[in-house]
This record gives structure tokens, sequence and C-alpha cells, in this order.
């Protein structure tokens, strides 16, 4: 027998012999980490408590990172294609070959015609280097993975109030006493949202969300709405309905930030039609109770009229915003009992909703002793907020209608009176933008080797500003801001491959991908995304010529690639969160941040570089302007850590803007500090630079804020961010597809763009629900928390916990179906009966009973990510993609499967007919359609078949 | 058969308080719990099948998920499941080496790898399924509560917590001495209503779970009058309305 104090167990054992901190990447969360090193190898790693974003806690991704660094998939030499694509064949080159042979690519594309080069890259933190880089190049086709995340939504935000969710702002948990969450699973940014969602629940802040499927966030939820996916715009529109119909309306807010008292020319027969109305200066118009006289609308010391018709000096009629807005509400289709017959949401629960809002918004107020001054120069004593919360994601973004639904959102969210206050939505500097903000998609046409003079993506607010050719045909390969997504502010990577296979709108030599799966998860119709990428011509050649594609790990898209760049991991370079890109701010702080190499990528026998490096040597080897000097020497030689340090986008303005100038004592502006990365890694590799108390609210018409903002750039100038109820820049696009207005739709777009481009917001049922009959599911997918924007099937820690899928149903409607827990179903797109997958299921009571949903992304090819060939994900994982289509059902024209303003990829329009398999197949393997193994990756070690990871960490006594 | 110490009711009882209100089922505890201990006192924690067939490995900390109905709500249930450090571990009783032990001092339920002998009785003897074989040592593991974090010179003192503790992002794990009445911890168990999971079997876990909280209810939320009260009369009816409520007559 063994006494107690025998027991002899180290209990104060160093943690390790280096502790450096960084800027996690497991997901596009941006947490700080402490990355724990013993014996030179990765012990442990933790959330920074010091961090402005994780403030400590780290997710399950996070503490994975160990075993992503340890994959047995990452890339190890360049690889060269030596068989056909697909069959991963491919010979180990040296670097000096690989980036002799992409220069080659790029630089004969270049002379031939810049725009022969398309640049898409997933999911990317370096964007302000890549948009550089492709401006300097020249090729129009440029943009990340926003078009297929959320474009739709951050159009709808900057366009209709200078800000966003996410990365652009957040609720102010602090005070806040109600909150909405509409369409969120774990997205972004997931552990801020679980800390809060945390708080709330313990200060008794009532939570509501609003999802079809309740789960994880949703699953603690006071509230859940199990609303039909799609609909959520007629849900928020009834909210808005039951507010107007009771004047539970902020008409004070109204009047003084938002333009519901502009005047709206009324004239059917006019060009002028629903646009403002505008004295010979241009000056916007309004109607002033105070003098009875129409007066520009910027005029201080007002009182702005916001219902009534007026009569123009012109003779015109002209109508305040504010009523044409409360007339597209008060519509029956709008009213509670019509919205519930669609939604799922019974009448009772959204008027109650309703009267929730109005309640905490009017009857809650939050005053805090903060003294401000408005852009007009009146002081406020205090600060007074409407402290509703709100936070919505991929559930609206992934449809047709998002962009229009989001609109909704925001619109609840002014017309409650809650943006930029006390409890209600916050923005991160550098937002708000002006709304929309001021910066337009370069059209000049490409030419041979010269750059392009203004940068690829913006607002367009005309369709003078479209990137269309004389004809009006599409000048990007994507058809980004052509007419088929005029607002297309993200691009459409998710059409680039379709397009450029079909040599639509022209053919291109080299496809340029960095870090998106688009050979499998990121692609919709899966097997047609395969087939473009391995067309050939009659010739025997690729309708894609050639592809470079950039990754750290032997990805399903390898396969499918020429030329294999391969990048280190996350632990093994520079990165900068930057404040040019989307940075780390918080609402009370301006923040950016750096990744710093805590692992040395050669040390692991990997010959490997960090992406940015080599599109920096890429640039130095072609002499793109900006990358080499006068004498054609590389401008950073020192790769992305040199750029990060020295390059300015505009005088004293670079990617970082902690510790500038000579003394580093900078912020924002200042010159280049060559000790400025050195400052970072001391401060825990971020800097904040915290907003005066006066500068932390109403923001958007904040005199100071404004002003700082200009001097940061973050503006152009120091005047309000007013909000735009009705969308000008909607009206004109509508007014061209009418005739009235020049240039023209081509006119096939026509009624799609009187139809979608209405100046206020709309619910539209999305664009492919064409399917009747009432055995129709909605289909939609969610990533698991532990698997979020993260590799997570090769990781074998997180593929323990989520190592195949199933088709979750409702449990009346399984029982209906005679379907049990563990029977095989077919499912079939609901218009396309062609193609087939084969799911198991799971009967579940928080499903919305007209839905089904599923895991995503955990199937994965056979052949890809070093799993064995018998792994679960490769037998019974199932994947979506295969059934949602890339183009729109039976239209003449072949329209993208896409928000029709933004051109936002329509994930989860999908519908599904379902049917149980016959009894041979209940016990069968389920991954379908099978897709040949990818062949074996020679050019990676094996797999190992057992881990002992840490085995030589712990000394046992 | 390895005996339990003798109990002194004034001895630290450490523990965890989780909250199943606010747990969202994340697994971050999950995996920073893998993390910290396949390098830690247990160490390894080892992978089968690391990328293959059957991926299979020791966790000393899984969450299951449940659909609960009862009288106030259906609701998701996350319940992240470890070993309890019970009072009364028959996990312990039934040891035949003594390599599984109640620590005397704080009541960490702990197995001495030295000398377990992998038979697996533990596992059968805890109600909980907490105890996880590793598969390629082929000795038992379990939660230590971080034995080798809690007391740890080299870590600072506001970190000297579980690593799931430390990790969880929605604040729903809490660590402290569950026999002082005084303590952060057993104030929030006090506070709150707290569920013994399987209490019956007399076990006596240390660990807390709080149940879910009663949904929050807005009740003095009026339901909205609509301006017009006669609605026959549409859009005009309400643009009357609203006309002399925001111009009111003077």
């Amino acid at each position: 027998m063994i006494r107690q104090n025998e027991r002899n167990i180290k209990l104060s054992e160093e943690v390790s012999d280096e502790v450096a901190t960084t800027t996690c990447y497991m997901c596009a969360c941006r947490c700080g980490i402490k990355v724990h090193l013993k014996n030179g190898k990765l012990r442990y790693i933790e959330g920074n408590k010091n961090h402005p974003v994780n403030k400590g806690v780290i997710c399950a991704k996070g503490s994975a990172g160990i075993m992503q660094q340890n994959s047995p998939a990452r890339l190890r030499k360049p690889l060269l294609r030596t068989g056909e694509r697909g069959t991963k064949s491919f010979k180990e080159i040296e670097w000096s070959e690989a980036l002799d042979i992409a220069t080659k690519w790029l630089r004969d594309a270049r002379e031939k015609n810049p725009r022969q080069l398309a640049f898409f890259t997933g999911r990317d933190q370096s964007q302000s280097l890549t948009g550089w880089w492709a401006m300097q190049y020249g090729t129009p086709n440029y943009a990340a993975h926003g078009g297929f995340c959320s474009v739709n939504m951050a159009a709808a935000g900057l366009y209709t109030f200078g800000g966003s969710f996410w990365e652009f702002g957040e609720t102010d948990w602090q005070h806040t006493k109600y909150f909405l969450l509409f369409g969120v699973a774990e997205d972004h940014a997931s552990n801020p949202l679980k800390t809060q969602l945390g708080r709330l629940k313990e200060r008794g802040v009532k939570f509501v969300s609003i999802n079809p499927v309740r789960t994880g966030y949703s699953a603690i939820a006071d509230e859940w709405l199990g609303i039909r996916p799609g609909t959520d715009g007629l849900f928020v529109g009834a909210l808005i309905h039951e507010l107007i119909k009771a004047g539970k309306v902020d008409f004070d807010y109204l009047q003084r930030y938002a333009n519901a008292a502009w005047l709206v020319l009324q004239d059917e027969n006019s060009e002028q039609e629903g646009l403002f109305a505008r004295d010979p200066s241009g000056n916007i118009l309004i109607f002033d109770e105070n003098t009875n006289t129409v007066v520009p609308a910027d005029q201080a010391n007002t009182k702005p009229r916001l219902l009534g018709e007026v009569k123009l000096s012109s003779g015109q009629t002209a109508t305040p915003v504010f009523q044409l807005l409360a007339k597209r509400f008060l519509e029956p289709e709008y009213a509670p009992e019509n919205v519930a017959k669609i939604t799922g949401i019974n009448a009772e629960t959204i008027k109650r909703i309703a009267a929730e809002l109005a309640h905490t918004a009017f009857e809650q107020e939050v005053r805090l002793d903060i003294p401000w001054t408005d852009s007009n120069g009146n002081h406020h004593t205090q600060t007074i907020g409407r402290p509703i919360g709100m936070h919505a994601m991929r559930g609206i973004s992934a449809h047709s209608n998002g962009f229009h639904t989001c609109r909704m959102i925001h619109i609840l969210q002014i017309l409650l009176g809650s943006i930029d206050c006390p409890g209600g939505f916050r923005y991160k500097p550098p937002y708000p933008k002006h709304a929309p903000p001021h910066l337009k998609p370069c059209r000049q046409e490409s030419s041979p080797c010269e750059p392009l003079p203004g940068p690829h993506l913006g607002f367009p607010e005309n369709p003078d500003e479209l990137l269309v050719d004389a004809a009006g045909n599409p000048t990007r390969i994507d058809k980004a801001f052509s007419w088929e997504a005029p607002l297309a502010a993200h691009g459409l990577m998710h059409a680039v491959i379709a397009n450029a296979a079909r040599h639509e709108p022209y053919p291109i030599d080299t496809l340029f991908l960095y870090m998106a799966n688009m050979a499998w998860n990121s692609s919709m119709d899966t097997a047609a995304t395969l087939e473009h990428l391995t067309a050939k011509d009659p010739n025997g050649e690729y309708k894609i010529p050639r592809i470079i594609y950039v990754d750290a790990y032997d990805s399903e898209t390898v396969a499918y690639a020429d030329l294999i760049l391969p990048d280190t991991t996350y632990l093994e370079r520079w990165d900068c969160i930057s404040m040019l890109d989307r940075p780390i701010s918080e609402p009370d702080a301006a923040a950016d941040a750096i990744r710093q190499p805590v692992l040395d990528a050669s040390r692991s026998g990997r010959d490997v570089r960090p992406f940015q490096d080599v599109l920096i040597e890429l640039g130095a080897r072609l002499e793109l302007p900006g990358f080499v000097n006068k004498e054609g020497k590389p401008l950073y030689p020192g790769g992305y850590a040199d750029y990060i340090v020295h390059h300015e986008r505009a005088p004293g303005i670079g990617p970082l803007s902690g510790w500038r100038g000579n003394n580093g004592d900078e912020f924002g502006v200042g010159d280049a500090n060559p000790q400025q990365l050195d400052r970072y890694i001391e401060n825990g590799c971020f800097h904040l630079s915290p907003l005066p108390q006066s500068q932390r609210y109403y923001r958007h018409a904040n005199r100071d804020y404004l002003q700082w903002a200009a001097y940061m750039r973050y503006r152009e100038d120091t005047s309000p961010t007013i909000f735009q109820l009705y969308l000008e820049p909607m009206q004109k696009f509508r007014l061209a597809a009418c005739g009235k207005r020049e240039p023209a739709p081509p006119e096939s777009e026509r009624e799609r763009i009187r139809r979608y481009f209405d100046p206020l917001p709309l619910w539209h049922a999305p664009l492919s629900w064409n399917a009747e009959g009432g055995d129709c599911f909605h289909a939609i997918t969610q990533r698991p928390m532990a698997m979020y924007h993260s590799w997570g099937s090769q990781n074998p820690w997180l593929r323990q916990i989520h190592t195949r899928n199933f088709l979750y149903i409702h449990k009346d409607k399984a029982a209906a179906l005679d379907l049990n827990d563990g029977d095989v179903v077919y499912l079939y797109n609901a218009d396309q009966k062609q193609t087939r997958i084969k799911a198991r299921i799971r009967t579940s009571d928080g499903t919305n009973p007209d839905t089904l949903w599923t895991w995503n992304a955990i199937a994965k090819r056979s052949g890809a990510w070093s799993l064995a060939k018998d792994s679960p994900e490769t037998r019974n994982g199932f994947l979506l993609n295969h059934l949602i289509a890339e183009a729109l059902p039976s239209s003449e024209t072949r329209y993208s499967n896409s928000d029709p303003v933004t051109g936002q990829a329509a994930w989860y329009d999908l519908r599904v007919r379902i049917e149980k398999a016959p009894a041979h197949e209940q016990h069968e393997d389920i991954q379908e359609p099978r897709l040949e193994h990818l062949g074996e990756a020679d050019f990676l070690p094996p797999a190992p078949s057992n881990l002992c990871y840490g085995e030589d960490f712990a000394e046992k006594p | 058969m390895t005996s339990l110490p003798k109990r002194n009711k004034d001895a630290k009882k450490l523990g965890l308080v989780i909250d199943l209100d606010t747990c969202v089922g994340c697994h971050a505890c999950v995996v920073s719990c893998k993390e910290w201990n396949t390098g830690g006192y247990p160490a390894p924690l080892s992978d089968t099948q690391p990328y293959g067939r059957e991926p299979s490995g020791a966790f000393l900390n899984r969450v299951h998920s449940y659909e609960v109905e009862n009288e106030t709500a259906q609701r998701t249930v996350y319940f992240p499941k470890s070993c309890l450090h019970c009072e009364n571990p028959q996990c312990v009783t039934v040891c035949p080496t003594g390599a599984s032990y109640k620590r005397v001092e704080d009541g960490i339920v702990l197995v001495d790898e030295d000398l377990c002998i992998g038979c697996g009785l533990c596992a059968w003897a805890c109600p909980y399924g907490a105890r996880e074989m590793d598969p390629v040592v082929g000795v038992m593991k379990k939660c230590t509560l971080c034995v080798d974090r809690i007391y740890n010179e080299n870590i600072p003192p506001d970190e000297r917590k579980p690593a799931c503790v430390n990790a969880c992002p929605a604040g729903a794990r809490h660590f402290g001495d569950l026999g002082d009445p005084e303590s952060s911890v057993s104030k929030l168990a006090a506070q709150r209503s707290t569920q013994e999971p399987l209490g019956d079997l007399d076990y006596q876990p240390t660990n807390k779970y709080l149940a879910p909280r009663k949904p929050k209810s807005v009740p003095n939320a009026k339901p909205l009058e609509p301006v017009n009260q006669n609605q026959d009369n549409g859009f005009i009816g309400w643009l009357d309305a609203m006309l002399s409520r925001l111009n009111p007559p003077t």
C-alpha cells in the first residue's frame, strides 16, 4: 500500500524554455496568443490575456495549432505538375526554378495584357499587400474571398451607414439591454462573441437568436426563433412594420443622422424620378418646418420634415424618404400575420419582439455622463443611447436576398436610434466611412506592362462607374461590377473558375490562387468545378492554361494546379493585420497587430517560403512599380517584414499604425521606423491606441472624432456620415434599366435591375426558389465551432471531435417520412434531379421543420490532407456543395447563383428533395459522388500511425 | 483496494463549477486540456490512427450535447464532462494497485501511472465515464485539475488555473475550493441552482454544474398601439395620425 506522502509529483515544472507572442491564424478571429516552446518544439499555445481581441481565452482551433504545425500534410518543396491535372503527378523543384517559372508565366501574361492573370486569394489577411501587388501588375482580375463570404452584408452596411458588423463594429456589450443575433453560427469574431454572450446572460440581458438551427450560440439564447432560411428579411420587415405602425421610431435621431427628411422626386415621367431633389448648386433639399421653406439638407438648425408632400419651385412634387419607407413597410406584405406564414414565426411572437424592442429602446435608454460635440458644433452634456444590440452573419449573407435583408437590419437599428450609441451598435476605427465609402473600382482598361492607376474594388454609385465595355459586357473575369453584380464590392471569387474555363467574358492565361480550397468545399457544384479545372480545348490544351497555387497543406486544390508554391504555417512567418485592411480595432480604440515567426520552417526540413515574401520577390522580378527602385533593384529585399515596416501607401501612412516616426512615438501618420516590429513584439504583437471618451460614440457625426479620423486618413474629410435609409445609387441603376439614364443595361439585364435595385429594402424570395411542391426542404450548412475557418479535418485532435457529418432533420418531419436516426437518404437539388448525394440522418427538435442541415467541409476527398484512403471523412463525410448549382436554374442568361446586387454566393438558397435510400444502401459508405482517389502524395512523408505528442516534454519522477 | 484518505472537513476541495447556461459547446476546454496535458503530468495523451480510419485518443474532457425538453423550455444543452473529483470515488477504492488515489491536501483524484497496470477497473467504477485509457501507453489517464499548473510557480498567479478554465471563451468554467463556503466558486454555486449528475449514487462529486437559467423575458413591454386606431383607412390614416402626432395643433 502506497502512503499518500510517498507520492512525489512535480507541481512546479518549467512550462517552457521560450515564450513568444503572436497572432493566431487558426481562423479569422485574430486572437493574441502566447506560444510556449520547449527544446525548440511547441509545448503549449494559450490566449494572451493582455490582447484586446480575446483577453486570454482561446478556442478549440487555437489550442489545436500544435497539430496544425505538425501536420504531415504540410507541403515541403515547390512542385511542378508532370502528369494530368487531378492526378497528383508532380516533381519537386528548387525555389529558383519555381520562381523562374512563375516569373515567366506572369511576365508573358503581363506583356500580352495584364488581364490574362486572374489573382484571387482565399482566407487571406494580407489584402492590402495582395491588392497593391495586383494593381502594380495591372490586372483588373483581383479579389479575395469576400464574394463568397459576406459581401452582400458588408456592402449593405457600408452603403447604408458606412460600417458593418464583425471587424467593422460590434454591440456595446457593456451597456446593451437587449440582443438580437441573426443567422450566426461560429462566425467571427468567435471568441469575443462567446465571451460577451456569457456576460449578457450574467447581466440578465435578453438574448434572442433568429436561426433555423438551435446549436452553439442559439442553444443558450433566452428565446430561439427557428426561422425558415432566407426569410429573415420578412421577419425584420415585420418588426419595422410594427414599430412604424405604432410610431415607435426615434424621429429626432432620424432627423439628425439619417436621410429621412431628404426629398425624393416623385414624377413618374421624369428622368429624375426617385432621385433626391436638389437645388441648382446640387445641394440635396429638405423641408424645414422652422421656416416652412425648402432648404439644403446640410443647413444647421433646421427642423426637417419627415412626412407630407412638398411642391417644389420647379413644379415637381417631392416626398421625404421617411414617408416612402413607412409606406413600404406598412404594406400588408410585412404585416406579422402574413409574415408568419412564410417565416414560420407566429404573429404574436413578432408583435411581442417588436414591443420588447420599443420598450427597451425608448423606456430603458442609457445616459452616460460623457460630453461630446456634434458635427454642427452643438455640445451635448451627456451621451444617450438606445440599448438594442444586433449582430448578424452567414444566415443572412449566404442568401441571394442578403443585401436587402441586411439593409433592413441596419434600418431597424437606425429607426430605433441605436447606431454608435451607448448600448447599441458601435463602430470600430477606421469605421465609419462615408455611406457609401468614397472609393470606386478603377475603370481603366488594362494594357501591356502597365499598372492599374486605382484600386480594384470599391463602391459604385452610378451605372457609369461599372466595369463594363461599350456593349455592356463585363471587363472582369468574375463579372464583378457588371450588370450581373453591380455592387460586387469584394468580387466574385466563386465565379472565376467557371468563367475562365468557359472563356467568359474572355480566356485567361494564368490563374493564381492563394489559400482557397476551390477544388472542394469552397466551390459550388464541386464536380463541375473540377471539370472546369481540367477542361481542354480541341488542341488538347487546358482551357485555363496555367494554374499557380499557394497553400501550406496538401489540400484537394493542390492536385489541380500546375505549379505549387508551398507556404509556411502561421507560426513561421511575419504578417500584419493592418489598418489598411481590416485591423483588430475595438470600439474604444484603434488597434492593429502582427504575426512574427515563432518557429523556423527550415528547421523542420521543409523548403517552404511565406507567400507574402514570394509575392514581393515576384513583384521585384517582374519589376513592378512599387516593388523596385529606379535602378530596378528590389525595394524590399528583406521580404514582407521589410515591406511592413517601410512601405508607405501615402506619405507617413504604412501597413502598421503603431510606433511610427524616427523616435517611434507617432501613431498613425509618421515616417517609417526601422524598430517598429521590435516595438510590436515587446508589446505582445499588437498596438492599441485608445480614443478619448468624447470620441467613443456618435462617431458618424462626432466633430472631434471626424477631425481625428480625417487626420488619420480614415476619411477624406470631416463631414458626417449620413445614414442612407433610401439609397439613391440604387435608383440610378433602376433609372438606367428603365431607359431614363445612360449607360443603360443590355435589354436582357433590364428586368433584373429594375426588380432588385430598389432604393428601399425589400424582401424577395431567394432567386433559385422555383421548385414547387411540399416535399421540398431547405438545405443549409454550418461549420462546427471547433473547425470554423480552419483546416480542421487534417487536424488529429479536431477530427476526433467531428469525424463524420450527419444530416439533421426535425423529428416530426422524420417521422412523417418514416426516417429514423442513422438512416441513409438520397438528396437531390430540387431543380436539377441529375445530381444526387447520400447522407445519414439524425433527428433533432432544434431544427426548423422545413430545413435540413449538416456540418460543412467535414467530408474530404480521398488522397488529400494526408488522410488515409479509408478515413471516415472520405467514406462517410458528405458535401452539400455538390448540390449547389453554380448558375441559376432555367434562365436564358447564365447568371451566377448569387445575390443580384452584390454577387454574393447564395450557398443557403439550396432546396432539396429527400428520399430514403434502398435497403442495400443502408449499411454502405455514403460519400457520393465518390470522386476518384487523388493519387498518392509521394512528396509528403507518411502519416504516423500513432501520436504520443508531448511524451518527451514531461520528465516523470 | 485502495483506501480513501480520512476526511478532514477543513481540507480543501478543489473542483470546477461549470455553467450549463452559457456553455455553447465550442470544445475550447476539450482541446486546451488535451494540449496542456499531452505535455504535462499525464503526458502523453496518445492518439491512434490520427490520420486514419478510426482516430481515437485520450481526452480528459469531452463535451456531450443533448436536446432537452421541460416545462419551461426546449433547448440544446452542452455538457462538458471530465472527472468530478468525487468525495466518494469508487474509481479509487476499486484500484488494485494503489495507482488511483485521492489527494489529502486538495481532494484531487489522480493516477500514479508508475503503479497503473491498465486493468480498467476504475473506468468501470466511474459512473460518469470520465476515465480515459491511453490507447498507446496502456495506462489510465484522467483529469488532474491541471495539478501541474495550479501550484506552478513558473506561471503567473492569476493564471494558475486548469487550462480549460483559462481557455473557456464563454466564461462558463470556474475553478476554486468548494470546501470553503466563502470561495467565489462556492458562492457562485450557492447563488445558482446546481445539478448533481447521478446524485443518487452517492459518489458526491466535487464539481458542480450550474443549471440553465430561466429564460429572460421583458414582462414590462406593453403591446404596441397603432397610432391610427381606425386601421381601415390604411396608409393615409396612419399618415394623418402621424402628422398630427409629430406636429400637434397648438
